[in-house]
């Protein structure tokens, strides 16, 4: 197994600032946006840039998680079900512009499911897509990023590993994994 | 983990406490998807079912139904009074039937017991067992175990007293298998007559006076006598089965500890349980109801995942 280092802790947080700039010139003071990670790994990058941005904005923004498992396209189409998780959106999503964050985007279809998730809670006026690594060439939907991290040529055999210290990890490292 | 051991939940004896607590863990997402505006998921809705009821029920039929609908399922029902088995059918052929229209799961109440276990045998669409004779209510069960860890946090260590008709009751089986591969202490309670002779062998507390049973307990899970099971006498009378086993609220405010009182319904009010104990504060009866759609949600998604 190979890994290549896409993204270090230095370079990582220069991104996130970057993000979090590109962010508030798009959306200002934050009064009608919020922000939602996608479970179960989107969500401490999510977590990451909300916390920057209050930092910035000098204001409380409304932060959630969604989960996308039983929205999904590929139910009864594996050989293991993916397993659920919580969600919390503790606000109302209904007129609201909403910026979805991932950590990575790759086929797509995820995306396509939060998206069928979060109807469920109403209607938002605007949905945004924000992802740390945008796999390049390997979309199986039309979905593209608004706000990208990083872009990646990959293949479709790789992996992408993304290691925050919000998990446990020692430091902040984004890999890309050759698997044999 | 993220799937079931087995194809069917045909009853409790055959899971693992692994199964057990993967569909706990899945009931907690879909209870947070029933509370709600919209109500639904899109997971199912290439799957249909049939629910296939030999046998009377309200609160199981419906409440698979809801569950099944709320996973997008489509659903056809079926019950044994308006149909060809009244003309004399086999078991196995309504099933085939049914099967033959393309269905993919089914969900059966059967008055004999092993009658999913039988099917299980001849059929390959999943099997939920939703009551067979005497034998099993795994969902019943499964739901009770669910709101005792809503209630307490955990199962392992509680003291649970099943009260009441134990000789007839699939739940009181059902439940005895899950909460003790949960880790809880089990005692049944009911007149010697409604004991089954041999019940202490399954590892459970035996106990004859009421009072004893409640003080011992965390949780009381009190089921009705089964009069439409009963061909011969078991006790004197329901006056007399009141008396010596009805629980009141009297009783419940005595102990002077939070006594959990749950019960599988349907209720006789005034002879196992008195309305003013059914209406009490101890009572969660209402929340084994709302709990019973999560819990199905989960086991109709875990099972049709498998059969992917």
């Amino acid at each position: 197994m190979q890994k290549k280092l896409i993204l270090d802790s230095d370079l990582l947080d220069i991104t996130v600032s970057r993000l979090c700039q590109q962010l508030i010139e798009n959306h200002n003071t934050f009064s009608d946006t919020v922000i939602i990670g996608m479970q179960p790994r989107g969500i401490f990058l999510a977590e990451l840039i909300h916390k920057n941005l209050e930092k910035n904005i000098k204001r409380t923004i409304p932060f959630g998680y969604l989960d996308a498992t039983f929205h999904r396209d590929d139910f009864r189409r594996r050989e293991e079900p993916i397993k659920a998780y919580e969600n919390r959106i503790p606000f109302i999503i209904e007129g609201k512009k909403v910026v979805l964050v991932d950590d990575v985007l790759f086929t797509g279809r995820t995306i396509r499911a939060a998206m069928d998730a979060m109807i469920a809670f109403g209607r938002p006026a605007k949905v945004e897509l924000l992802v740390m690594i945008n796999r390049k060439y390997n979309r199986e939907l039309p979905i593209a990023p608004d706000y990208v991290g990083k872009t990646v040529n990959t293949m479709h055999s790789q992996r992408v590993l993304v290691e925050l210290q919000a998990q446990g990890h020692k430091q902040n490292k984004i890999w890309l994994i050759n698997k044999d | 983990m993220s799937k079931l051991s087995q194809k069917h939940l045909l009853g409790i004896k055959d899971i693992t406490r692994d199964d057990i607590e993967l569909i706990f863990e899945t009931a907690d997402n879909f209870k947070e998807v029933i509370n709600r505006p919209i109500k639904k998921v899109p997971s199912l809705r290439d799957v249909t079912i049939a629910n296939i009821f030999f046998e009377n029920s309200t609160r199981t039929r419906l409440s698979f139904e809801l569950a099944e609908k709320r996973l997008s399922a489509d659903v056809v029902n079926f019950s044994a009074s308006t149909s060809s088995v009244k003309k004399g059918e086999t078991l196995l052929d309504t099933v085939n039937n049914i099967l033959a229209m393309k269905v993919d799961m089914v969900v059966m109440r059967h008055a004999s017991a092993g009658a999913a276990h039988y099917l299980s045998k001849h059929i390959t669409a999943n099997i939920v067992n939703a009551g067979d004779g005497t034998h099993e209510h795994p969902t019943q069960a499964l739901l009770d175990a669910f709101s005792i860890r809503e209630k307490f946090g955990s199962i392992s260590g509680k003291k649970i007293a099943i009260i009441g008709d134990i000789l007839h009751s699939r739940v009181a089986l059902s439940n005895i298998f899950a909460l003790q591969k949960l880790g809880a202490k089990v005692m049944v309670c009911g007149p010697p007559t409604l004991l089954p002779k041999f019940i202490g062998q399954l590892g459970v507390q035996v106990e004859l006076d009421v009072k004893k049973a409640l003080q011992w307990c965390d949780v009381a899970n009190v089921l009705r006598i089964q009069l439409e099971r009963q061909q011969i006498k078991y006790f004197p009378s329901l006056r007399e089965y009141s008396i010596y086993y009805g629980i009141t609220r009297k009783m419940l405010d005595d102990l002077m500890k939070p006594t959990v009182i749950m019960h599988p319904g349907p209720i006789n009010r005034g002879v196992e349980l008195s309305s003013d104990a059914a209406d009490s504060k101890h009572s969660i009866i209402l929340e084994q109801v709302e709990n019973g759609v999560a819990v199905r949600m989960a086991v109709l998604y875990l099972l049709a995942a498998a059969a992917g």
